[in-house]
């Protein structure tokens, strides 16, 4: 992706922002309140306006509309979680695969999510929207893991979630991508557990990028840390 | 006592038809949150196709079912045509496109059909009558509940079903998963517009051919789809039973048949004065 920018209506949100994802990899964005993060997300998908380049396995995406862009394997479990409050929890999954016309691949997806989340599966014929929070969270990685997505975005997955949640919640994103092999873009302001997690980061500011590197290399620099992601 | 069974399962009957249109309603509702006031109209167009289809020599289920494929067709055209352009527009600009709509199909079916009455048949044989219902109104009863079941199936069970339901009440998460949005909101016209036909064509028998026929049964269909609340398809079903009866047995024993759409204007300002969200629909809550 390179000189991505995004505007909603009038106001300009991105001004030029480079990144480059690998395959398979977890992909850290972190960044201040209001810095881009989650248009940045929104822009890779086709849910905001957008010029410049991104491409995607080799392919121009710009200006796709969002479902062909998830058609391409492009899963975003977004800001809110996305839940249809409405349908059951088994719903919810399976319109994660919704464009997948396999029967018994989808039946598998479903056994394999239930095993990473079992809750879910306790509370499969219920409303989504009786769901707890965390659950809700879980419900929103599993519906975009029906997907069999090549790169999965998530946008603050930790979000009103408590401490142990989201600590089981991230080891289950570290198996996700261990064992099948699914990229991970994370946006997190919860700057520590994201660099746990992730092998390189990006930091935003104002709509640019100020700051990217191995998160282990900006883990361990303090400056970089004081100024940039406040802890 | 005789009497008054006799009133019941007519109203059954009439009341299948209120469901189907209120059905309608509430799927457009749904997608849109607005209600389709050319809902009624639509259906009287098609009714006309049907008509010209029987005229033409055609039987009457193969006019039947070519109608209903006809009107699906043209519905889906419809919500791209006229209504994806406003998709965005304030809601009065939509309500004003709804009764447009209205206008314009009532004046081109009077001036391609004319505005004389016409018979229209009904497709029953005279043994599937019963001791207090004349085969018409069996038939018309089984055939909205098989319309009924088979859309009950269709939204449940399937894969499309679900991904119009999702559409409708969460668009973007629904793209997130792939879901092409427009196209199911335009399939979602497709079929109102389709169930709409067929109430057409059950009512049609009873009340004859006109462009004005549908205008009595929208009110009833508008206050079906009110008194189940709004957005909840069962309870449009349910309304529909309901305002049938209790409609005929107003008309027969109490207020007398001049009087009888008063019933639906009175429950449709009851429902929303007393219980706006209905018997099932749900209640909206907004933070502010």
């Amino acid at each position: 992706m390179s000189g991505l920018r995004a505007a909603y209506g009038q106001t300009r949100v991105l001004h030029g922002i480079d990144f480059r994802l690998e395959e398979k990899s977890i992909t850290a964005l972190l960044g201040a309140n209001g810095a881009g993060k989650t248009t940045t997300l929104r822009a890779l998908c086709g849910m905001v306006r957008t010029e410049g380049e991104v491409r995607f396995a080799g392919r121009r995406i710009e200006g796709w509309r969002t479902e062909d862009v998830v058609r391409l394997g492009i899963a975003h479990v977004p800001d809110g979680r996305g839940t249809f409050l409405h349908l059951t929890t088994e719903e919810n999954l399976r319109l994660g695969a919704y464009t997948s016309r396999d029967k018994t691949q989808v039946a598998q997806d479903l056994e394999r999510v239930y095993g990473y989340f079992p809750r879910l599966k306790e509370r499969s014929r219920q409303q989504a929207g009786t769901l707890s929070g965390g659950e809700q969270q879980m419900l929103a990685v599993s519906r975009a893991l029906m997907l069999r997505p090549k790169l999965m975005l998530l946008d603050e997955p930790s979000f009103g979630l408590a401490p142990l949640v989201v600590r089981e919640l991230f080891s289950i994103l570290r198996t996700i991508n261990a064992e099948s092999g699914v990229a991970l873009m994370l946006v997190e302001q919860n700057a520590a557990m994201a660099l746990n997690l992730a092998e390189r980061a990006y930091v935003i500011e104002t709509g640019r990028v100020v700051l990217h590197g191995s998160a282990a290399d900006i883990k361990s620099d303090d400056a970089v840390r004081r100024a940039y992601l406040g802890y | 006592m005789e009497a008054v069974l006799l009133q019941v399962l007519a109203g059954l009957s009439n009341g299948g038809i209120y469901a189907s249109l209120a059905l309608a309603l509430v799927m457009i509702y749904q997608a849109t949150h607005l209600v389709n006031f050319a809902q009624g109209e639509m259906a009287m167009f098609a009714t006309y196709i049907a008509w010209s289809l029987i005229n033409a020599g055609f039987g009457y289920w193969p006019a039947f079912f070519l109608t209903v494929g006809i009107a699906f067709v043209l519905g889906v055209l419809l919500e791209r045509l006229v209504i994806r352009p406003v998709e965005n527009a304030p809601v009065l600009a939509v309500v004003v496109v709804f009764i447009g709509l209205l206008v314009i199909l009532n004046s081109v079916a009077g001036w391609i059909f004319s505005y004389t009455i016409k018979s229209f048949p009904s497709p029953f044989p005279g043994a599937l009558g019963i001791r207090y219902m004349s085969p018409h109104q069996v038939g018309a009863l089984l055939v909205t509940l098989i319309v009924l079941a088979l859309l009950y199936l269709f939204f449940r069970f399937t894969p499309l079903g679900l991904a119009m339901r999702a559409a409708a009440q969460n668009p973007v998460s629904s793209r997130l998963v792939g879901i092409r949005v427009g196209w199911m909101l335009a399939l979602g016209w497709g079929l109102a517009a389709a169930v709409g036909a067929v109430a057409g064509m059950m009512v049609a028998p009873i009340v004859y051919l006109d462009p004005n026929m549908m205008a009595g049964i929208l009110l009833y269909a508008f206050a079906a789809a009110l008194l189940g609340g709004i957005d909840s398809p069962g309870g449009a079903v349910v309304g529909g039973l309901v305002v049938g009866v209790l409609e005929n047995l107003l008309g027969a024993f109490v207020i007398g048949n001049e009087l009888k759409l008063v019933v639906a204007l009175v429950l449709i300002v009851g429902v929303l004065l007393v219980r706006p969200s209905g018997f099932f629909g749900s209640v909206q809550v907004t933070r502010v």
